[in-house]
């Protein structure tokens, strides 16, 4: 089973965000860059289903070449081969579509990818894939189970859940707990300096989207605290000043 | 130009989030149609109306009656085309994502997704876009003549000065290739208020000590018709339900009013409730960092201060 798994390479959780040149750059000064959360969770899932089903993992991402020691953590995680698309990530329509050239090229039978990136939270890229492809795709996947050619999945849908069987090939985004996050150890770090990372040239597609500027959100002001003998004055805040409940 | 609208339905309601879509489309062109997947019952379509729609276009296909992603975009798809659409908006969710980018698709139209403040500038279209998980916000340029918008909750308010609106029967042409995702059972709850949509959501966190503890929140949810959500650790220990977790990896929440119980505020969980309009804390640690994030907040215990808050609501709301 040839498996292709997408990353993205974005600002560790705790980060703080900040902009830079007017608010038109993302600042990266002391910002630790990661795998992608859920993305983490796609590919650990897809080292799993190697292991139980042969074949290999890619790891793919689309970004310059500052993203290269995020694809060489996939590789110590445990995928086998890389592939960075050296172009800046600029819009979900214009990532999709190099990714939906590489996937064609590449003829995988699964694309697997997070629900949504932590850094433009999209949570279409899966889809838009899946729609240039004309394969179906399937997200946020809570458990991916390969029977033969078909996928058996769940999917979290508001208040519960969905059970699915879809042939493959198919589109992934995952979430958790679709597996637990792999961390590297000494030896797949060694491996994974070796292991082949290719680069290359984006297609020329057009954006859908571009970002005029970026804005933080006004600061918070001081919470307001109330005694435990108070409850009923914070009750009326809520009610007549508030007017939340 | 025509704005289409889907509209999603829970329990026979349109839901909240997508009468939010309805008016969102009508503060951007004044012909705004909806369209509708299930068989919905008057109330439901003067809501519709409104909220600005002048058309429901009523898709009442047997085969259709589960969401199903790839027919949905298609019939959506083809709608648009057939009006003469220029924009289809969406609420975000687990059904509007999917479809706005398989939409986009099949009509040729820019996507732009999360999507929290209307289009503002002459010329261009710019929308606010949120970004870096609630920290930040993007305007966003949305280039072409046709464009998909998927909102967030709370984007705008809902109106509610529309004329009835005219229902047309819709069928949709359709593929084999529209049902290869077979759904083979759905597991959901019922009369319960939806995490995502809720106007007010209770959440407990690591503090509430165990999932026996939970009735004070389901109580104090009960008299303020909230739903009720939780940190990660709480679902990861399966105290509750993964589709009730909160936060970075779980569900992002834009209510009127959080209210946080027994949780700690990591910087993870703040990623999913930054956009709430109110934050109520309820910690008996003054130094959490939640209170730092909060707009009200009491110090002690939760079981003392959640019965007696559940109490004092009840008593002012009679
Ligand atoms: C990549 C990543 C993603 C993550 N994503 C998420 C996410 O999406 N959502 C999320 O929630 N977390 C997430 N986390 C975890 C997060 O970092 C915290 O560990 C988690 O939010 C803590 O949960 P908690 O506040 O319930 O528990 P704790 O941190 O243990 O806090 C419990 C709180 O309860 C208070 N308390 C105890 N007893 C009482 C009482 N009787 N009355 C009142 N208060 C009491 C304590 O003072 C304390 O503040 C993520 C972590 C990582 C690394
Ligand atoms: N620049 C990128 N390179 C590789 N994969 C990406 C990139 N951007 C998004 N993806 C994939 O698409 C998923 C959804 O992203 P988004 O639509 O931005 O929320 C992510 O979790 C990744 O798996």
């Amino acid at each position: 089973m040839k498996i292709l798994v997408c990353i993205t390479h974005v600002p560790d959780t705790t980060s703080k965000i900040s902009f830079t040149d007017n608010n038109t750059k993302f600042d990266k000064n002391g910002v630790q860059f990661i795998i992608g959360p859920y993305d983490d969770y796609a590919l650990a899932r897809a080292v799993e289903l190697k292991e139980q089903h042969g074949g290999t993992v890619t790891a793919l991402n689309v970004g310059e070449a500052e993203t290269e020691p995020t694809l060489r953590k996939a590789l110590a995680i445990g995928a086998d081969d890389a592939i960075r698309i050296n172009v800046f990530p600029s819009d979900a329509f214009f990532v999709a579509s190099q990714i939906a050239k590489v996937a064609k090229e590449g003829n995988y039978d699964l694309i697997m990818m997070g629900r949504e990136s932590i850094d433009f939270n999209g949570g279409i890229v899966h889809s838009l894939v899946g729609e240039m492809l004309a394969l179906p795709s399937v997200s946020p996947v809570m458990s991916l189970d390969i029977e033969g050619s078909t996928a058996r999945m769940t999917r979290e849908i508001e208040g519960g859940k969905e059970f699915l069987e879809v042939p493959l090939p198919l589109v992934a985004g995952c979430q958790e707990p679709i597996a637990e996050w792999k961390i590297p150890n000494m030896r797949g770090i060694m491996a994974s300096r070796t292991k082949p990372l290719e680069v290359i040239e984006p297609e020329k597609v057009e954006e859908g989207t571009t970002v005029k500027t970026f804005e933080l959100p006004p600061p918070k002001g001081e919470v307001k605290l109330f005694e435990e003998d108070k409850i009923g004055e914070l009750v009326d805040e809520l009610i007549n000043k508030a007017k939340v409940i | 130009m025509s704005v289409l609208v889907f509209v999603e339905v829970d329990e026979k309601e349109i839901k909240k989030s997508s009468l939010e879509a309805i008016s969102y489309g009508k503060a951007l062109e004044d012909d705004v149609l909806a369209i509708c997947f299930d068989k919905v019952d008057h109330g439901a379509v003067e809501s519709i109306g409104k909220a600005g729609a002048k058309k429901l276009i009523q898709v009442t296909n047997e085969q259709l009656a589960v969401p199903n992603i790839m027919a949905y975009s298609s019939a959506i798809a083809e709608a648009f085309d057939q009006n003469g659409c220029s924009v289809l908006v969406l609420a975000k969710s687990s059904l509007g994502d999917p479809v706005s980018a398989r939409v986009a698709i099949k009509v040729g139209a820019s996507v732009v997704s999360n999507v929290s403040g209307l289009s503002e500038g002459s010329g261009e279209f710019v929308v606010d876009r949120s970004i870096y998980t609630g920290k930040a916000l993007a305007k966003t340029i949305v280039k072409g003549d046709k464009k998909v918008i998927t909102i967030k909750k709370n984007t705008v308010p809902v109106r509610e000065d529309g004329a009835a609106p005219e229902v047309v029967d819709f069928q949709p042409t359709l593929s084999d290739g529209d049902f290869v995702v077979k759904v083979t059972k759905t597991e959901k709850t019922t009369g319960e208020v939806l995490l995502p949509e809720a106007d007010i959501v209770v959440s407990g966190g690591r503090g509430m000590g165990g999932p026996e503890k939970w009735g004070i929140l389901e109580d104090l949810a009960k008299v303020l018709g909230a739903a009720t959500g939780c940190s990660k650790p709480v679902s990861d220990m399966n105290w509750r339900p993964h589709h009730e977790h909160v936060g970075q990896t779980g569900i992002k929440v834009s209510p009127s009013l959080y209210i946080a119980v027994g949780i700690s505020g990591a910087i993870q969980h703040l990623a999913g409730v930054n956009s709430s309009k109110y934050i109520l804390v309820i910690n008996k640690d003054p130094e959490a960092p939640f209170f730092k994030a909060a707009d009200f907040g009491i110090v002690g215990d939760a079981f003392d201060i959640v019965p007696k808050l559940t109490e004092a609501i009840k008593a002012k709301k009679d």
